[in-house]
């Protein structure tokens, strides 16, 4: 075992990569939740994403329509959530988990002849003069589109939640909907907008899955992600900044235990493959348990139907 | 129109909306004169909120027709309403307590606005008319009377010509009533008509012009209400004579039933109170008075008398027994019942239905029969005794908690704990938000279980209901308790100095 083996500059370059999938799925989740609304089936349209992305950029032979297409297919999905949850006022949380196993099951069909395939490269962007700082240009600044387009949404989601009017109706609609019905909001419509954009990012974040990250095609091979993206919002009190250091402390485990178990470390290997979801969990729960001043936690109305009291 | 009356800014003729089988108006007619406090006088139910949801474009007629500044109004959304000038400061506050008192007026507004321009704007507002608040402070940390300082500027920022104030006194303190009424005069006097929703009857007749009654849906006439008394008002308003309930016969001085010593408690959050120097001690046959201001210590000392909270350094003797470690189930079981203010989620499950809600605080298991299971005649009788004894207007048993209006959970609540004939009732806000021929039969119902031999620790922000049935009255300033004193010896301006003393 040679600890030496491992360059630095290059696992930070490959957690992010490997976190970019679940930074996406997590903010489009968090506005999501902002809005009141909690889906569950993030795996669903996160795995939908992956296939879709694939099977596209494969045929097409470009990853950016793959993305595109993978974009589509989550929102695609979540619509049939909103449609269940907002206009038939089903339970979120058992609509949430259908979803997931719907979007499983019929990625798993959809995906069947694609097996085994390559899929098309995407470029990385090197950004000029940045890109030749040593270790940090190649740990920051020698990407692809995506991973600098993940960075940009958190700083634009949170200007949107915070200093922006549109974001201010969207949290006032997912803390109290009943007030924002009786100052003239259209509560399911601002939802039924949140939840769209949640799909879709959830889709780009499979959709990296499958074109980037893996990059192929195999059935489940999300393993758990949406998940993750989940307990992210979560545990970063619905924070996109929180969210993203939540989302680089999950991907750097895992990168720093692959690179382990590559060079040989003496622990068991179950222990390591373990270990991304146990610090991500512990390293969140810490940061939500110190008390920073406006924590104030779950948006007011998360997970309850709007009913419109007439 | 032949009728036209000169002035007028707001007419509505003909006003009609059903809920289901329920007539919520019927045939309403009114006429808003500019520059007038025009009251809206009812009961709980009276149709009330019916019309003003329909004036502020929440809900639609069924048919009949508006006039606002003489052009036909029927507005779609709140939206429309307050981009033709009518503005509303709901009941139960329409604001979002995780959210800054600025976003919540910068969210009600229609159009963007720069915040250097908004803030400039509500200072003035708050400047001219009296509004003190601060801007950045989170809803959630501030009291009634500030929340609805931030709705007041929130509808007068859009400059309406007609508010609509919606019970607007039933969460605010005597202090916070005067300035919100120089406030509402101010504005009448500046050319904004205000339609006053309240069943407050001596308010209506200090600040009113005129006074519109309401009972079952329908309008039953208009009044001056300076030219008439309270009593007269509120008789005509219930369709029925009203009653003043008595305070208790002399209590019964040698059976002491509960003592409370605190010398000092620490509250559980930053926004708590300290409660300091408390002694008190409450008698068979007595009603003990607590008033003062909102948030000087009501709700701690609630909490420990109720042990929800349970404090070592606090002495509590229950008949000789000490019981401040007990936690209120024990409590319960020893003859003490409670009725906290927040009625919904306090008192009362809101996802259970009335049955349930008396089946849970059954501390003497009168409704359990062998091996645990419930005795549903036995629990249905009580419910239904407690519906049909405290008008408790609601379709039934089964009906959720939630579906209940705010004044007849209350209604519910109260007659559910004074069912279980405790020997000490404690009960905090007992008629908040209850109308006024409700108010005085709750009243009436603890003056009863009084007058049978249990002692009542009645705390209320209300003085007239602490002066009218309290055979004593201490005051909460500040986490501290003044020395209870009898209440006919109590004289108003000393009332006055003892609540704003301390407390500022």
């Amino acid at each position: 075992m040679d600890l030496s083996e491992i360059n630095f500059a290059v696992l930070v370059a490959s957690l992010i990569v490997a976190s970019t999938p679940l930074v996406l799925a997590a903010l489009g989740e968090l506005i999501v939740e902002k809005s009141g609304v909690l889906n569950l089936g993030v795996e669903g349209m996160m795995i939908i994403g992956a296939v879709t992305g694939f099977i596209v950029g494969v045929e097409t032979g470009s990853a950016y329509i793959g993305m595109m297409a993978a974009a589509m297919a989550g929102a695609l999905l979540s619509l049939l959530f909103a449609f269940i949850i907002l206009i038939m006022q089903a339970n979120q949380v058992a609509s949430g988990l259908a979803l997931t196993i719907f979007g499983l099951g019929i990625a798993a069909l959809m995906g069947h002849p694609y097996t085994g395939i390559k899929s098309p490269q995407i470029s990385t962007i090197s950004i000029p003069i940045l890109s030749e700082i040593p270790v940090l240009g190649t740990m920051f600044f020698q990407h692809d589109l995506i991973v600098y387009l993940s960075l940009i949404s958190v700083l634009v989601i949170w200007y949107f939640l915070n200093r922006m009017r549109a974001g201010l109706i969207l949290r006032s609609v997912g803390e109290d909907h009943d007030v924002a019905h009786s100052l003239g909001y259209r509560v399911v419509t601002i939802r039924f907008l949140a939840i769209t954009f949640g799909g879709a990012m959830a889709g780009v974040g499979g959709g990296y899955l499958s074109l980037v990250r893996v990059p192929q095609w195999t059935e489940g091979m999300t393993a758990g992600a949406g998940w993750i993206a989940l307990a992210l919002v979560v545990f970063s009190g619905w924070r996109p900044f929180r969210l993203l250091i939540g989302a680089y402390i999950f991907g750097g485990i895992t990168i720093l235990q692959l690179n382990l178990q590559a060079i040989g470390v003496n622990i068991n290997i179950a222990l390591l493959s373990m270990a991304p979801y146990l610090a991500t969990i512990l390293a969140l729960v810490v940061i939500s348990m110190s008390r920073f001043r406006g924590n104030r936690g779950a948006p007011g109305c998360l997970g309850r139907s709007f009913v419109k009291i007439t | 129109m032949n009728n036209k009356i000169e002035n007028t800014l707001f007419q509505c003729r003909a006003i009609n909306k059903e809920f289901g089988n329920v007539r919520a108006n019927n045939d309403i007619s009114i006429n808003v004169r500019s520059s007038q406090i025009h009251a809206l006088l009812g009961e709980n139910g009276a149709g009330k909120s019916t019309l003003v949801k329909i004036i502020y474009g929440l809900l639609q007629p069924d048919s009949g027709s508006m006039t606002f500044l003489n052009e036909e109004y029927s507005p779609k959304s709140p939206k429309d309403a307050r981009a033709l000038g009518v503005g509303m400061v709901f009941q139960h506050f329409s604001l979002f307590e995780p959210l800054t008192a600025f976003e919540n007026i910068l969210v009600g507004l229609d159009k963007e606005l720069g915040e250097k321009e908004l803030h400039a704007s509500v200072i003035m507002l708050s400047e001219s008319y009296g509004l003190e608040v601060n801007l950045s402070s989170f809803i959630g940390d501030l009291s009634a009377g500030e929340r609805q300082r931030v709705e007041i500027i929130r509808a007068l920022i859009q400059k309406p010509k007609l508010l609509i104030m919606d019970e607007p006194t039933s969460v605010l303190t005597p202090f916070e009533c005067e300035s919100l009424f120089k406030t509402l005069k101010k504005l009448a006097s500046e050319g904004t008509s205000i339609l006053y929703i309240s069943h407050k009857l001596k308010e209506i007749a200090d600040l009113c012009d005129t006074a519109s009654v309401l009972r079952k849906g329908a309008i039953v006439g208009e009044y001056d209400p300076k030219k008439m008394t309270p009593r007269e008002l509120g008789e005509i308003m219930v369709g029925q004579s009203l009653f003043e309930p008595k305070r208790p016969v002399a209590a019964n001085k040698s059976n002491k039933v509960l003592s409370v010593k605190i010398n000092e408690v620490k509250p559980d959050t930053q926004f708590g109170v300290t409660l300091k120097n408390i002694d008190l001690a409450v008698y068979q046959s007595e009603i003990l008075g607590i008033g003062g201001v909102a948030g000087n210590g009501q709700e701690e000392l609630m909490q420990v008398l109720t042990g929800e909270k349970k404090d070592r350094n606090v002495s509590i003797k229950y008949m000789d027994n000490d019981i401040e470690m007990l936690n209120p189930r024990e409590r319960r079981e020893i003859g003490l019942a409670f009725a906290p203010e927040e009625r919904l989620g306090h008192a009362a499950v809101g996802n259970l239905n009335l049955l349930e809600n008396s089946l849970i605080t059954d501390p003497k298991k009168r409704f359990q029969m062998k091996m645990g299971f419930i005795d549903f005649s036995e629990l249905n009788e009580y419910t239904n005794e407690i519906i049909e004894k405290f008008n408790v207007k609601t379709t039934g048993v089964s009906a959720l908690a939630s579906s209940l209006s705010g004044g007849n959970l209350q209604k519910f609540v109260v007659g559910r704990e004074i069912g279980q004939k405790p020997s000490l009732f404690i009960v905090n806000q007992p008629t908040w938000g209850v109308d006024a021929l409700s108010a005085a039969n709750i009243r009436q119902a603890i003056v009863d279980i009084a007058n049978t031999g249990a002692a009542i620790i009645l705390i209320s922000q209300d003085l007239d209901e602490i002066l009218e049935i309290s055979n004593k009255v201490a005051f909460l300033t500040n986490g501290n308790l003044s020395i209870p004193t009898n209440t006919m010896d109590i004289k108003t301006d000393e009332i006055g100095a003892i609540m704003g003393g301390i407390s500022d």
